[in-house]
């Protein structure tokens, strides 16, 4: 196949099928109105169209209360925690990195835990809820003391060195947690329920409250793919080639950093997404980060969109966690992916 | 179960030396013990069968009735450290399970005879019952447990009566916590409230997943007559932010104000306050059925 030609038509495709998740996402829900009436009601929202889709104000409040900042939500988490893991792969140039590595998984724990055992139910009347910020926070600290005690090496040491301190202050911040519950065993499992992924209780709230973040988060991500393509031919080549390797970085860790860290603050800890989606993305379309980045994005969102659908129709009217489902999904298709490729070689 | 037989063994023992010889006294409880409760139930009962007084120390999440206030440990009741507690040194242990050995570190460890009871969650109103029998005879107040047992099996009997005919087809919804997680009628919670006839929408999950965590659509397209929250302490919710929760303003509970905020640890515990959880079911059916 022609490489060069068929590499323009990834990013529409990949639009597309981001599209038709989103539809099929608002269209398919346990409860509701009938599926194929959603698409005719959305028809009949926009200007100029007057189509009869039979929804009653129950069913329309079920999907435009319920169901859509759920699908968006999805949405947003997916491509954040995909560009932000496909980004850390090309900063570490390590295959095995994904966007927790550097603590912001334990340290948003961490906040979200000491939020929970110091007092909950005083703060969440608060008009601003200060739980997902302060998981936020705490994600954001463990992530900057990383980057402190990880950045005193030199060249290809640094990379190593980041990494390792972020397993140290992963397992600090969580010792730390576990500590906190071990003294307030009454919280568990609000903390728990917090951590495990959770896309359930989705509300526009939350979808307002990431979005200016994970926007800031993305473009500057984007604007590095070029650089990230540098990076790949090793630090002292790149520097050779007029780029300020500790620069891009520190700029590309804080920008997936601060995406990653306010998708955790709303939606918990959802595995898998950000070290499956990128990879399957580059058996794809190839390794370079001018395609990655952007299908990652848009394959990201995609994928947590489809992941979340079984979460609410499978066990109805009760809820599978997401985490199994994007496992089960996400596991056979990507083997599925590795194999073809390979055979194709 | 062992623990439970061995405990049962020992109180008869216990019961047949303090009453060798003479009638049965009545007056006066055969044995005092040296009582650690790592259950907030047991706490609840013994306080409840006039057995306090034998209690030294209770677990961090004891803290009902009032009189164990001085009482209340930073002891675990879910990683017991048998340290803590041979330091309190206890002749009756209480707990609600024995996920850590407890029973054979404290019987190996400790010089002294330990009595390790144990109260499992209960699934029925009968294993209440049983419970707050066998914690009167451990305690030597099995006069006070039977009378406690009369009381509450009335005024549970008084509670259902009101509601007279079956209603199923209206529904409540059960609130653990505000991420939806709800009970099947399955669950001893459940049960209680199987009498008062209303169907439980979390009914028709999967059989073994009686700790459902429902999906918010569901419960909207649902429509529970009665909404009961569970999670007032836990999770802070009260009516005003149920009513405030996107599509929830259109389900009759919260139109027709049957939301009712429950007490945590009273719905969460298998105690002898389950007679004030059944009278405010009670209340909330027959305010809805109406």
């Amino acid at each position: 196949m022609n490489k060069r030609g068929a590499s323009r038509w990834w990013i529409p495709a990949a639009g597309m099928a981001l599209a038709c998740s989103l539809l099929l996402g608002l269209m398919i829900g346990p409860a509701g109105p009938t599926w194929w009436r959603v698409p005719l009601e959305l028809l009949n929202r926009l200007p100029f169209f007057s189509v009869h889709s039979g929804l009653t104000p129950t069913d329309w409040s079920i999907v435009s209360q319920i169901r859509a900042p759920r699908v968006v939500l999805a949405a947003i988490v997916g491509s954040t925690l995909s560009i932000a893991g496909a980004s850390y792969q090309g900063v570490f140039r390590n295959p095995l990195v994904d966007p927790y590595l550097l603590g912001v998984a334990a340290g948003a724990g961490l906040g979200a835990t000491i939020v929970i055992t110091i007092n909950r139910s005083g703060t969440s009347s608060w008009i601003i809820d200060p739980l997902p910020m302060i998981a936020f926070g705490g994600g954001l600290i463990a992530v900057l003391v990383t980057y402190l005690v990880g950045t005193t090496g030199k060249g290809e040491r640094s990379s190593t060195s980041l990494v390792l301190a972020g397993v140290a202050v992963t397992s600090l911040a969580t010792a730390a947690q576990t500590f906190l519950l071990q003294r307030n065993s009454d919280v568990v499992r609000q903390v728990y329920s917090w951590i495990l992924g959770r896309l359930s209780s989705a509300t526009w709230g939350d979808v307002r409250l990431v979005l200016p973040y994970v926007v800031f988060s993305t473009v500057v991500l984007l604007l590095h793919r070029r650089l990230l393509d540098v990076l790949r031919v090793g630090d002292e080549e790149a520097t050779a080639l007029g780029v300020n390797v500790s620069r891009v970085r520190l700029v590309v860790v804080i920008a997936a950093t601060l995406g990653t860290a306010s998708v955790v603050a709303v939606s918990g800890l959802i595995g898998f997404v950000g070290i499956i989606v990128p990879h399957a993305v580059r058996l794809v379309v190839g390794t370079s980060y001018r395609l990655v980045l952007p299908i990652s994005l848009l394959f990201g969102a995609a994928f947590l969109i489809l992941a979340d659908i079984p979460g609410r129709v499978l066990d109805n009217p009760a809820e599978t966690p997401i985490g199994v489902v994007t496992a089960f999904l996400g596991a056979p298709f990507f083997l599925l992916i590795l194999r073809t490729r390979k055979n194709e070689r | 179960m062992r623990a439970l037989t061995a405990a049962l063994a020992a109180t008869l023992v216990l019961a047949a030396c303090g009453s060798s010889g003479s009638t049965p006294d009545t007056t006066m409880p055969a044995v005092t013990h040296r009582i650690v409760s790592l259950s907030p139930t047991a706490t609840e009962m013994l306080y409840a069968i006039g057995a306090g007084d034998q209690v030294v120390a209770v677990d961090s999440l004891s803290t009902y009735p009032t009189e164990v206030a001085d009482k209340v440990t930073m002891m675990s009741a879910y990683e017991p450290s048998v340290e803590a507690i041979i330091g309190y040194t206890p002749d009756v242990v209480l707990i609600s399970n024995d996920m850590n050995k407890i029973t054979e570190q404290l019987q190996s460890i400790s010089s002294q005879k330990i009595t390790v009871w144990t109260g499992a969650a209960a699934a029925t109103l009968d294993d209440v019952y049983k419970q707050i029998t066998e914690l009167g005879a451990l305690t030597g107040h099995d006069k006070d447990a039977s009378t406690l047992i009369e009381s509450m099996k009335s005024r549970i009997a008084k509670a259902t009566e009101k509601v007279s005919a079956p209603m199923s087809a209206q529904s409540y919804f059960y609130e653990l916590d505000n991420t939806l997680y709800s009970v099947t009628s399955n669950t001893f919670v459940g049960a209680l409230l199987k009498p008062f006839g209303f169907t439980n929408i979390a009914d028709g999950v999967e059989v073994g997943n009686d700790y459902p965590q429902l999906n918010a659509e569901a419960i909207v397209k649902a429509n529970p007559s009665v909404v009961f929250l569970a999670d007032t302490k836990c999770c802070a919710t009260n009516t005003a932010e149920v009513a405030k929760r996107p599509g929830w303003a259109g389900i009759d509970a919260v139109k027709n104000g049957h939301v009712v905020e429950l007490d945590d640890d009273v719905a969460s515990r298998w105690g002898p306050r389950v007679v004030d959880l059944v009278e405010q079911f009670a209340a909330a059916i027959a305010a809805a059925s109406k």
